[in-house]
């Protein structure tokens, strides 16, 4: 599905990813964990085509996309919900969905994709009309992922979705990450602090320090590996 | 009473042809966080070609309501081209650079086509057509508002309304939005924001354009540096109700050119500016984001 190759990438003078490789099989949930500031959500946005790559390689199904403008990117099928949530906080929750499903033309499809949205979220329903910024963290974070899923994307990019929420609506949202994997057969690339939660919903992990990739395994292997444990898990 | 409302409405007219400018000033600076100084000049360039528009027309004799109607959109058109072209080569390069080098580039462009309009055209001032007739039902209040004032409010008030329903229902104007709001966010649903903020540039100038031909006619002569001094009294009324802020420019504008009108009906016309700055000293004194716009904080 998605095969990044040695891809250097980064702001300015500052490389922020040395070299990073990495390979997501479709159907997978692969998850990357690491401290902050290690290249995560680097990697993403270079994946998005926000961040510039310098050198190396991104495949999606066999295409280059490195280079390529953002909206052909998500018009191939990649979408992110970005660190933070980054709602439309002005905008309604109706139009928050709306242009989560910006490129697409087939109303049919949209229409369907928001009914299935609303029987997921049905808080969503009921505050169609209110602004984005009024919802609380957690009901943002079910915004955003709402607003991806209205994309039908191929490959979810989820930047930190746990990030700054009641350990309660934490486990939600894996949940539904896991759900949305199953139900769609969306391909998950899943960016995580929260390490433990993030490899008991992934197929497979890789863990990146200092913008490399330093290691990779299945994730219950990585679960009990004693270095990860010690690093990420808190074990 | 009849002088307060004459002064009112007066007041009222001023403040819609600032409207019409100051829109260009807050969506650009809403979108890309520029201050677009060469606004002033997209305004005094739709003055000049509305004023040879009408000019050509009017030698081969056509009606007065179909040269309004031309010579505006023409102008809009004509317009929109500068705006788009200035966007396109003055500061979408440097897009990533300090925000002082487009804001350099954008005084660089107004000096530019001000003396681009004083070569190619002339330096005199240059008696503007009036291209809105007294209308005969207007008899009984002519005293206190004169057909081209009743004209300029309806004007604009139509084009305000348009342009809101254009911003909130259609694709563009709900992807204008976007992009003002969170610049990464709008690019990761996939809206190509380079299209987006040359929209923003052709819809701000052609309103503008619109501006130079009501007020061009309502005043009756026109010259290469008309757009400085109106640009800087938009720029002001906009950054007055709140840059960045719709409504807030509409607000602003009105706020400001009533105060020039009580100032100048009141005190003396030798005071206008006056009146008119020292209230924008007074609103970034008190209210440093201006009268509807948003505290810059973010929330975490």
């Amino acid at each position: 599905m998605l095969e990044l190759q040695n891809i250097q990438a980064g702001y300015g003078n500052v490389q922020a990813l040395p070299d990073i490789s990495l390979t997501i099989q479709k159907g997978e949930i692969i998850t990357l964990i690491g401290a902050n500031g290690a290249g995560k959500s680097t990697t993403l946005m270079a994946i998005s085509g926000i961040v510039p790559c310098r050198s190396g390689k991104i495949l999606l199904q066999g295409k280059e996309i490195q280079g390529l403008a953002p909206d052909r990117i998500v018009a191939m099928g990649v979408c992110q919900v970005p660190e933070g949530r980054h709602i439309f906080a002005d905008l309604t929750v109706q139009e928050n969905l709306d242009l989560g499903s910006f490129l697409r033309t087939d109303k049919a499809g949209i229409r369907q994709d928001l009914e299935y949205v609303y029987s997921l979220f049905p808080f969503l329903a009921e505050r169609r009309h209110q602004s984005g910024g009024t919802l609380s963290g957690g009901e943002q974070q079910m915004l955003a992922m709402s607003r991806a899923l209205m994309a039908r994307p191929r490959l979810l990019l989820l930047d930190e979705p746990s990030m700054g929420l009641a350990p309660l609506m934490i486990k939600q949202i894996f949940a539904i990450i896991k759900a949305i994997n199953q139900e769609h057969n969306t391909t998950i690339f899943l960016v995580e602090q929260n390490a433990h939660q993030a490899l008991h919903i992934a197929d497979r992990g890789y863990v990146i320090e200092n913008g490399r990739i330093v290691l990779t395994d299945s994730a219950e292997k990585l679960l009990t590996n004693p270095e990860v444990q010690k690093a990420y898990l808190g074990i | 009473m009849d002088y307060f409302i004459e002064l009112f409405l007066s007041g009222l007219t001023r403040g819609s042809i600032y409207a019409l400018i100051a829109l260009g000033y807050t969506m650009v600076y809403g979108i890309i966080g520029l201050i677009n100084f060469a606004h002033g000049e997209i305004y005094m360039i739709g003055a000049f070609t509305s004023f040879i528009v009408a000019t050509t027309l009017s030698i081969y004799g056509f009606p007065l309501a179909a040269i309004v109607v031309v010579a505006g959109v023409a102008a809009a058109i004509w317009s929109s081209a500068y705006g788009y072209t200035v966007e396109k080569i003055a500061y979408k390069p440097l897009r990533h650079a300090p925000r002082l080098a487009p804001l350099i580039s954008a005084i660089g462009m107004s000096i530019l086509l001000q003396n681009y309009v004083l070569l190619a055209q002339t330096s005199d001032f240059l008696a503007f057509p009036a291209l809105i007739p007294e209308f005969a039902f207007m008899e009984p209040v002519a005293h206190i508002i004169g057909s081209s004032d009743l004209v300029i409010l309806i004007t604009t008030a139509v084009v305000m309304l348009a342009l809101t329903l254009f911003i909130k229902f259609t694709r563009i104007g709900k992807a204008m939005r976007a992009t003002a709001q969170d610049r990464t966010m709008a690019l990761l649903v996939g809206i190509n924001v380079d299209r987006v903020i040359s929209a923003t540039f052709i819809l701000g100038s052609a309103l503008a354009a619109i501006g130079g031909l009501l007020i061009a006619s309502h005043i009756g002569q026109i010259n290469f540096a008309i757009g400085f001094i109106a640009g800087i009294k938009a720029f002001t009324a906009a950054v007055l109700g709140g840059i960045g802020s719709i409504p807030g420019a509409v607000l602003g504008s009105l706020v400001l050119g009533l105060t020039e009108s009580f100032a100048t009906g009141y005190v003396s016309s030798d005071y206008e500016d006056v009146f008119a700055f020292s209230l924008l000293v007074l609103i970034l004194i008190f209210k440093p984001s201006g009268l509807l716009g948003k505290a810059d904080t973010k929330k975490v």
